[in-house]
C-alpha cells in the first residue's frame, strides 16, 4: 500500500522533524501520500510533507545543498529571508532553476531572525507539498520566553492535479464554487428583506456580472486542509502542561486559501508578524493570508484540550489540530461560521452607493463626484482612484471607484462576529522602520483581474505584457496598491521589506507579504537596498500563474537601461 | 562622502536635511558598494532599532543573464500566454417531434490564449438516419471589450439540400444580468445573407439543479427553397432545459422546446409537412471537457 509510509504524518502527536545547524542537504523528490483515501504523489523535501523545519541562527552563514530527484526542474525560495538576488530561488529571475539530477548550493549569511518558511517557486510544486517552516533564532535570544514552541503550517491539499485545477479555473472560473445564490435564496431574501431589496441586490450584482459569493477560487470541493501536513481527522496535536506558555508559529503555506484561525477558550497574544516582532496584541481570532506568518503565544490554564480551528475564508472546510496535556485528548470542533457575502465596501465603493439604480460598472471611474455621497465617506475614501488605460480593456472586469484604506477592517466574514479579530491596524512592528526617510516617489499599482476569463494582472497588464518595475538603488519609495478586484490578494515583494503605512501616514508594520483586501487602498514604503532582479507577485498560486506577477529590477541610477 | 560612511549616520543626516534628500540618496546608491559590511558593523552595536538590525543583501555574485519573456517563461515554468482548450457539447439530445424521434446536437470547442482563440461551433439534427439541417462554423475569436469578443470566420451548411458556404462575422459575450449572447451575421454566395441570434440564461434551483432557458432565431436575406428557407425571420427555437450536474462536466437534462418555422420558411414547411410549429419533449446530456 503506497499510502502506508505517509501515514506517519497523519498520526497525532508526532514531532515535526527539525534540521538545524549551518549545513543542510535537502533532496526534492516525489512521495506517495494518501490524505483522502486516494493515493497520490506529492512533491516533498527529504521525504517529508511539510518539508522539515529548518532552524538557523541569526549571524550564521548557512549552506544548503538542494538536489533535484524530480523529473522536472525545481527551486526553493526562502520566503521573507533577505538574501542576495542569486540566492533567492526564483527560476528565470534569481537563477536558472535546478534541473533534474542537479544540485544547487545556496549559501548566504543570515542577518535576521523570526519565523519564515520556504517553498518551491517552480510551476505548481507548492500545491503538491513543497513547503516547510523556517525558524531563525535571534542572536540575543528570543524576546518572549516560552515553555513550548510549535510551528503550525496550514496548507491546502488536492487530489486533483494542479495543472487540471488551473485549467478548470481558466475554462470555468466558478467551477469550485458550490455556494452561489439560488432561486431559493432569492425568495428567502425577499421574505426577510422585502422583494424590492432582494431584486435590487440581484440586479446590481447581475448588472456588474459579479458574484458576491466569490470568496475563494478553489474550495473545499477540491481541497483537504492540512495542519502540519495532517488532515482534520488526523488531528495534529501539540502537548502542553497547564500554565505553560506555548508559542505557535502560524504559517499559511497554502496555494489558494485564506484561513481564519482561533482556539476557542484561549486568548491569542500576537507577538510577531512575518518574522518581525510586534507590540504584543491580544485577540480571539486572526485571518492569515497566503504566505503570511504570525507568531502567537497562548497560555492554557486548564488541564484540557483546545482545538486549533482554521476555517477557510469561504467556509467550505477547515484545518484542525489540538493543544492538549496528553496525546489523544480532543476538544469540541466548532461549526463552520456562516458564509458571508461580499459587500459594497469590498467593491471599493462607499456603503451608501449600494442602492444606486442602473449604475454601470464601467462608468464608475467617472463617479468620484457622485451626487448624494455622504461627506463623511469622502474623507475615508481618500483621493478618487485613477486607473491605467489597460484597466478599461478586455482583461479587467472591475475597478474600484472609491477604494478605502480600511486597515482596521477584519475583512469579509469576520466583521462584527462578536470576537476580537486582528487587523493590520493592530500590528506595530517594534523598533520602527528600517529607514526613516520619506519616500522620494510613489509607484501606484492596481490589483486587477477578470474573473470570468480568469486573467490576473497589475494595472491590467499581465506579466508577459509588462515591463519590469525599476527601483533606483538606495531610494526609499512608496508602493501604493489599490485592489480593484473583489478578492484578497497577498502581495509579496522579494528581497525587500514592505513597511505598511497607517491611515495617518505613520509607520505601522513591516511585512514580506501584504494582503490587500477587496476594494482597499494600501500604501507601504520600500527601501531599494537590494541590487538585482526580484520577483513581485500575488501569492495566490493560480493568480501568479495567470499573470499577476512583475519583475522588479533594483539598479544604480544611470546604469544601462535605467529610467529617470 | 566616504565609501565607509556609516549608513545610519547618513540617514540621520538625511532626516535633518530633507532638502538634500534626493541628492544624498543618489550618492548613497553610487558610493556605497560595500553596504553589507557597513551594516554588519551597525548590527553588532548595542542598537536594537530595526534600522540598525536590517542588513541589506550583498549584490548577487552570479546574476542571471537578461532574457526575453519567452525564455524566462520557459525557465520559470510559468507562462500567462499558455494556450488552453475546451470542448462543450451543450446539447446532445433526443426530441419527440411531429416526424418522430430526432437527435440534435449543439456544441462548441475552442483553443487558444486569453486574447485569441480558434472557435468551432456546430449544430444539427438527425431524423430517421439522415442529417437534416446542420451547420459547422470555424471562427477566430478575439476579446474586444470587458464582456464581449468578436468572431470572424466561415460557416458551412450541410444535410438536407445543397451545401451552402458563408462568411461569418459575429459578437458573443456576457450581457448584464448574466445573459449569454451570440449574434452572428453571414454573407453567402449569390448575394445570400443571414443572421443568427441566440441568448441563454442559467437559473440555479440548487447548486447542481439548473434551469436553462434558451432562445435562438435565424434570419435570411433571401429565400433558398432547396433548403426550405424563406426570406425574413425563418425559424426560432425556444427551449427550457432542467439539468442536474452530477459533476460540473456531466449533466443529464430533460426539457421542452417550442420550434416554429415562420414567414416564407413556414409556408414552405407547411406545404410539405402540414405544420410549421411543434412543441417537443427533450432528453439529453450536457458534457464538457
Amino acid at each position: 500500500m503506497v499510502g502506508a509510509r505517509h501515514l506517519r504524518w497523519a498520526t497525532a502527536g508526532n514531532p515535526h522533524p527539525v534540521l538545524s545547524g549551518t549545513e543542510f542537504d535537502l533532496e526534492i523528490g516525489g512521495l506517495p501520500v494518501n490524505f483522502t483515501g486516494t493515493p497520490r504523489m506529492a512533491t516533498v523535501v527529504n521525504g517529508q510533507l511539510p518539508a522539515p523545519v529548518l532552524r538557523w541562527r541569526e549571524g550564521d552563514t548557512v549552506t544548503l545543498r538542494v538536489s533535484n530527484r524530480l523529473p522536472v526542474p525545481t527551486s526553493i525560495h526562502w520566503h521573507g529571508v533577505i538574501v542576495p538576488a542569486d540566492m533567492d530561488g526564483v527560476p528565470g529571475i534569481s537563477f536558472k532553476g535546478i534541473d533534474p539530477g542537479e544540485t544547487y548550493v545556496y549559501r548566504f549569511r543570515v542577518n535576521q531572525s523570526g519565523t519564515y518558511w520556504y517553498h518551491s517557486h517552480s510551476r505548481f510544486q507548492e500545491q503538491t507539498g513543497l513547503y516547510g517552516p523556517l525558524i531563525i533564532e535571534p542572536r540575543g535570544g528570543e524576546r518572549h520566553e516560552v515553555a513550548r514552541d510549535y510551528t503550525v503550517l496550514l496548507s491546502d491539499w488536492s487530489d486533483l492535479d494542479p495543472e487540471h485545477i488551473y485549467r478548470l479555473l481558466k475554462v470555468k472560473s466558478n467551477y469550485f464554487n458550490f455556494h452561489e445564490r439560488t432561486v431559493g435564496d432569492f425568495f428567502r431574501d425577499a421574505h426577510t428583506e422585502g422583494l424590492r431589496q432582494a431584486f435590487d441586490d440581484r440586479a446590481m450584482w447581475g448588472n456588474m456580472r459579479m458574484d458576491p459569493t466569490d470568496l475563494a477560487d478553489v474550495s473545499g470541493y477540491a481541497y483537504t486542509y492540512l495542519m502540519n501536513g495532517t488532515t482534520p481527522t488526523g488531528n495534529w496535536t501539540g502537548r502542553f502542561e497547564r500554565g505553560e506558555k506555548v508559542r505557535l508559529r502560524f504559517i499559511n503555506g497554502s496555494s489558494m486559501t485564506y484561513f481564519d484561525v482561533r482556539i476557542p477558550g484561549l486568548k491569542l497574544r500576537v507577538v510577531a508578524a512575518d518574522g518581525q516582532d510586534v507590540e504584543p496584541v491580544t485577540v480571539d481570532e486572526f485571518r492569515i493570508g497566503i504566505a503570511e506568518v504570525l507568531d502567537v503565544i497562548v497560555e492554557p490554564s486548564d488541564d484540557r484540550a483546545y482545538t486549533i480551528f482554521a476555517q477557510s475564508i469561504d467556509r467550505t472546510g477547515y484545518a484542525r489540530g489540538t493543544l492538549a496535556p496528553r496525546v489523544g485528548m480532543e476538544a469540541e470542533v466548532p461549526q463552520l461560521d456562516p458564509r458571508a457575502l461580499l459587500t459594497m465596501a469590498d467593491m471599493g465603493m462607499a456603503h451608501d452607493m449600494g442602492a444606486m439604480p442602473g449604475m454601470q460598472h464601467g462608468d464608475m471611474h467617472d463617479m468620484a463626484a457622485m451626487p448624494g455621497m455622504q461627506h463623511g465617506d469622502m474623507h475615508a475614501m481618500g483621493p478618487a482612484a485613477r486607473h491605467a488605460p489597460a484597466e478599461y480593456g478586455p482583461t479587467v472586469d472591475s475597478i474600484a471607484m472609491a477604494p478605502q484604506s480600511r486597515l482596521d477592517d477584519p475583512g469579509v466574514g469576520l466583521r462584527n462576529n462578536g470576537r476580537r479579530v486582528l487587523t493590520y491596524a493592530d500590528l506595530h512592528t517594534l523598533g520602527g522602520p528600517i529607514d526613516h526617510r520619506e519616500a522620494s516617489r510613489d509607484i501606484e499599482l492596481h490589483l486587477t483581474g477578470h474573473m470570468e476569463r480568469y486573467i490576473w494582472s497589475f494595472n491590467g497588464q499581465k506579466f508577459s505584457e509588462a515591463e519590469p518595475l525599476r527601483f533606483n538603488y538606495g531610494e526609499r519609495l512608496r508602493l501604493v496598491l489599490v485592489n480593484d478586484n473583489m478578492m484578497n490578494h497577498p502581495i509579496h515583494l522579494h528581497g525587500m521589506w514592505g513597511e505598511v503605512q497607517s491611515e495617518q501616514g505613520e509607520f505601522l508594520l513591516r511585512k514580506h507579504t501584504i494582503t490587500v483586501q477587496p476594494g482597499q487602498r494600501l500604501a507601504y514604503w520600500v527601501t531599494a537596498d537590494a541590487l538585482g532582479h526580484w520577483a513581485y507577485h500575488c501569492h495566490v498560486l493560480y493568480h501568479m500563474e495567470a499573470g499577476m506577477f512583475r519583475e522588479v529590477i533594483v539598479e544604480r541610477m544611470g546604469q544601462k537601461g535605467a529610467r529617470p | 562622502m566616504s565609501v565607509r560612511t556609516n549608513t545610519r549616520r547618513l540617514w540621520s543626516s538625511l532626516l535633518c536635511c530633507a532638502t538634500a534628500l534626493a541628492q544624498n540618496s543618489r550618492a548613497f546608491g553610487q558610493e556605497t558598494p560595500s553596504l553589507q559590511h557597513t551594516h554588519e558593523h551597525v548590527a553588532a552595536s548595542e542598537e536594537v532599532s530595526s534600522e540598525a538590525a536590517h542588513v541589506p543583501p550583498a549584490p548577487p555574485e552570479h546574476p542571471i543573464h537578461a532574457m526575453p519573456y519567452r525564455e524566462m517563461a520557459k525557465m520559470m515554468q510559468m507562462d500567462d500566454t499558455e494556450p488552453l482548450g475546451r470542448v462543450l457539447l451543450d446539447q446532445l439530445e433526443w426530441r419527440h417531434t411531429d416526424q418522430g424521434q430526432a437527435a440534435l446536437w449543439e456544441g462548441e470547442g475552442w483553443y487558444g490564449g486569453d486574447y485569441n482563440k480558434l472557435w468551432v461551433r456546430s449544430e444539427g439534427e438527425r431524423v430517421g438516419g439522415s442529417t437534416e439541417d446542420a451547420r459547422v462554423e470555424l471562427l477566430w475569436d478575439r476579446i474586444m471589450t470587458r464582456w464581449y469578443s468578436l468572431q470572424v470566420g466561415g460557416r458551412e451548411d450541410f444535410g438536407n439540400g445543397p451545401p451552402r458556404t458563408w462568411a461569418a462575422l459575429g459578437v458573443q459575450g456576457l450581457a448584464p444580468y448574466w445573459f449569454d449572447l451570440e449574434a452572428t451575421f453571414y454573407v453567402g454566395e449569390q448575394g445570400r445573407t443571414a443572421a443568427r441570434l441566440k441568448a441563454e440564461y442559467e437559473l440555479l434551483i440548487t447548486q447542481r439543479l439548473i434551469l436553462q432557458p434558451e432562445a435562438e432565431a435565424n434570419l435570411y436575406g433571401k429565400s433558398d427553397p432547396a433548403r426550405r428557407v424563406g426570406s425574413g425571420l425563418s425559424d426560432f427555437d425556444v427551449g427550457l432545459r432542467l439539468r442536474y450536474e452530477i459533476r460540473r462536466e456531466l449533466a443529464p437534462y430533460i426539457g421542452v422546446a417550442w420550434t416554429r418555422r415562420v414567414g416564407a420558411s413556414g409556408a414552405l414547411v407547411r406545404a410539405e409537412e402540414g405544420s410549421a410549429s411543434d412543441v417537443q419533449f427533450i432528453a439529453g446530456l450536457r458534457v464538457w471537457f
